[in-house]
């Protein structure tokens, strides 16, 4: 479709969200990561029954642990299109990158500027 | 197996923060099932941790390890060579592997990560429920497989009490009435005429009330 | 069946005549006075007087001592113990107090669960259950040992009780455990608080299909209901209790000064119900905080004066 979404978003590609695990996510804010999106089938439609239902759990599960670390549980959200909803995808593209920006740098990125210097 | 579940995670910082390096070690057994303790657990433990610390401007080194079991000497062999880098460990195995990790490296202060909760089994993923609390007699063959003593909240060796409502204990809608499950078992064996057995007094010197326990068996002991 | 103890119930059982008892619930603190006063009021109504013992899992002053101050009024009082709160060496020893105070029933409990009470995060002990209890009590009177098999010296003599509760679940086994409870040696039986009375008298039926209202002395359990709250509150909140819903309408549809009365109407009549009913050889009344309505009740149900039997 050629629409234009933010170029700071880096996308990476699973079979299905259910492969997703809290691990992945907090592995991506350890390395300096600003925020994760995960973007599922939606709910009803997973491919493989019920994955992107276990995805929305483990989205909150991280979303507990990055709040109580203090890097912030809002950095991480779950989003559900059809693979055909192109222009969504961009939305939540900008929506994610908007909120991301409006809540700064990940601290952790921060932090460990300033500890290196 | 025994059933574990996560402590908090503020409740972890709040035991290991005064350390630099520290060792989270995870069990392959119990606490993986239950999904309390085992590799995945310490790797989002010890991701959590790092953040955490960095966050809070602090320099702490936090490494993984997950060994086959903590119950048995030859596994914590495993840490012989690198323990001593360590400030402090912070065991996801149950309450008895961070006793016997902490009785075998006994310089080296170990924490527990996970509360160690009971013996039970797996009714799906995600649901685990008590079933035996070692009583050390087991009466199973008497209360047509189901136990009295783990499962009654009274553990009543003559009940159901009063407070036995439709299947459920007066505690809890969620919990069964361990009686009624040993009379429905007793009817489907055509035995419910043994509910009329009186069962006597039990010898709880083989409990906990008894002290500590061992179990020595000098037919295997080397 | 002849008397065994000096029991002043078992006396009046025993003679074929209709026993009553009631209760009373022992104070939050250690003014006995609250607990005299309602065994007073009570006196000449019934034939002995059960104190709770830590009901509902809420601690209170001790069923024994308030036994004791009941016992030196010259009334009599019947020992609740449950299991709950006293391993067996707890238990013996307070089976013994009682008895150096000449109390001379007993009724044998197993305890609300802790988690209802004041002390959730208390530990509970449940080293016998009241099964064990009733036998427990029997051997130390019949045998005059002690668990242990030592000799007691002056052993018990209780009258021993059990509670039965025709509306828990499961019913298929309540006259089975009402058996139960007669083979491990109960001597008398107060049941739960009866409000479904066809329910009470098909398990009376099933009781008697089985010789067991010749074996035992059953009381039937009664409690006015004081308001339509208290009733739909019984029937939703205790477990074990069975209300049927036209008893929580007929209280409902009385107006609220009404209620009290209502609800002491609906007693006399179960009362006056089970009198013809087989095997009911006497009545509990159960009027927790509200035990000045004993002697109405009483009187209402013909049930006064009581018998005075030979001290």
């Amino acid at each position: 479709m050629r629409l234009r979404y933010p170029d700071t978003i880096r996308i990476i590609r699973v079979p299905c969200t259910g492969k997703v695990d809290v691990l992945h996510i907090l592995h991506a804010f350890e390395k300096g990561a600003d925020g994760v999106y995960v973007v599922g089938c939606l709910e009803g439609e997973c491919r493989f029954e019920n994955g992107n239902l276990r995805a929305r759990r483990r989205v909150e599960q991280a979303k507990t642990i990055l709040d109580v670390i203090g890097v912030g549980g809002e950095r991480v959200k779950m989003f559900n299109l059809s693979s055909g909803e192109g222009t969504r995808f961009a939305e939540y593209a900008r929506e994610m990158t908007e909120k991301i920006r409006e809540l700064g740098p990940n601290p952790i990125k921060t932090a460990t500027k300033r500890q290196a210097a | 197996m025994i059933v574990a579940d996560k402590k908090p995670i503020e409740e972890v910082i709040e035991m290991v923060k005064g350390y630099q390096k520290i060792l989270i070690a995870g069990c392959n057994e119990c606490v993986t099932v239950c999904e309390a303790g085992g590799k995945k657990e310490v790797g989002i433990l010890a991701s959590a941790l790092r953040m955490y610390f960095t966050n809070q401007g602090k320099q702490v080194q936090i490494d993984e390890v997950t060994l086959e079991r903590q119950c048995d000497r030859e596994y914590l062999e495993e840490l012989r060579n690198t323990i001593d880098q360590y400030d402090a460990v912070l065991s996801l195995a149950c309450g008895v592997g961070v006793q016997f990790l902490a009785e075998t490296y006994f310089r080296t202060p170990v924490y527990p990560g996970v509360n160690t909760c009971f013996m039970g089994v797996t009714e799906e993923r995600g649901v685990w429920s008590e079933r035996c609390q070692g009583c050390g007699q087991c009466i199973l063959g008497q209360t047509a497989g189901i136990c009295p003593i783990s499962r009654c909240a009274k553990r009543l060796l003559n009940g159901p009490c009063g407070g036995s409502t439709k299947g459920k204990c007066e505690i809890s809608k969620d919990l069964d009435c361990a009686w009624q499950l040993i009379i429905d078992r007793l009817k489907e064996l055509g035995r419910l005429a043994d509910y009329e057995q009186i069962a006597p007094i039990k010898d709880w010197s083989t409990e906990r009330a008894g002290g500590p326990r061992r179990v020595v068996r000098e037919d295997v002991r080397q | 069946m002849s008397a065994k103890t000096p029991s002043r119930l078992e006396q009046i059982l025993d003679s074929g005549q209709l026993a009553v008892t009631s209760e009373c619930g022992p104070p939050r603190g250690s003014d006995i006075g609250v607990i005299t006063k309602k065994a007073e009021m009570i006196r000449d109504y019934v034939d002995a007087i059960n104190i709770t013992d830590n009901q509902t899992s809420v601690t209170r002053l001790c069923s024994l001592a308030a036994c004791i101050h009941l016992k030196q009024m010259g009334l009599e009082p019947t020992l609740q113990m449950v299991v709950r709160d006293r391993n067996r060496i707890a238990l013996q020893s307070d089976i013994l107090g009682a008895a150096a105070f000449d109390i001379h029933n007993i009724l044998c409990l197993s305890g609300d669960h802790q988690t209802f009470g004041d002390c959730p995060q208390g530990q509970n002990v449940f080293d016998i259950d009241s099964m064990q209890l009733i036998q427990t009590v029997r051997h130390m009177r019949d045998d005059g040992k002690f668990l242990g098999g030592d000799d007691i010296q002056r052993p018990p003599r209780m009258f021993v009780g059990a509670a039965a509760n025709p509306f828990a679940d499961p019913f298929e086994i309540r006259v089975p455990r009402l058996a139960k409870k007669i083979a491990a040696g109960a001597e008398f039986i107060q049941t739960q608080c009866i409000y479904n009375v066809d329910k009470f008298e098909l398990w009376m039926k099933m009781a008697r299909e089985r010789g067991l209202h010749e074996k035992v002395y059953i009381l039937a359990g009664v409690t006015p209901f004081k308001s339509a709250g208290m009733a739909k509150y019984m029937k939703n909140r205790v477990p074990g209790m069975d209300v049927p819903d036209e008893v929580v309408k007929r209280m409902a549809g009385v107006p609220k000064e009404k209620q009290p009365d209502e609800g002491i109407a609906i007693c006399v009549e179960t009362i006056k119900r089970l009198k013809e009913c087989e095997g009911v050889r006497g009545f509990h009344i159960m009027a927790i905080e509200w035990e000045e309505k004993v002697p109405e009740i009483v009187e209402q149900a013909g049930l006064y004066p009581r018998p005075r039997m030979g001290d």
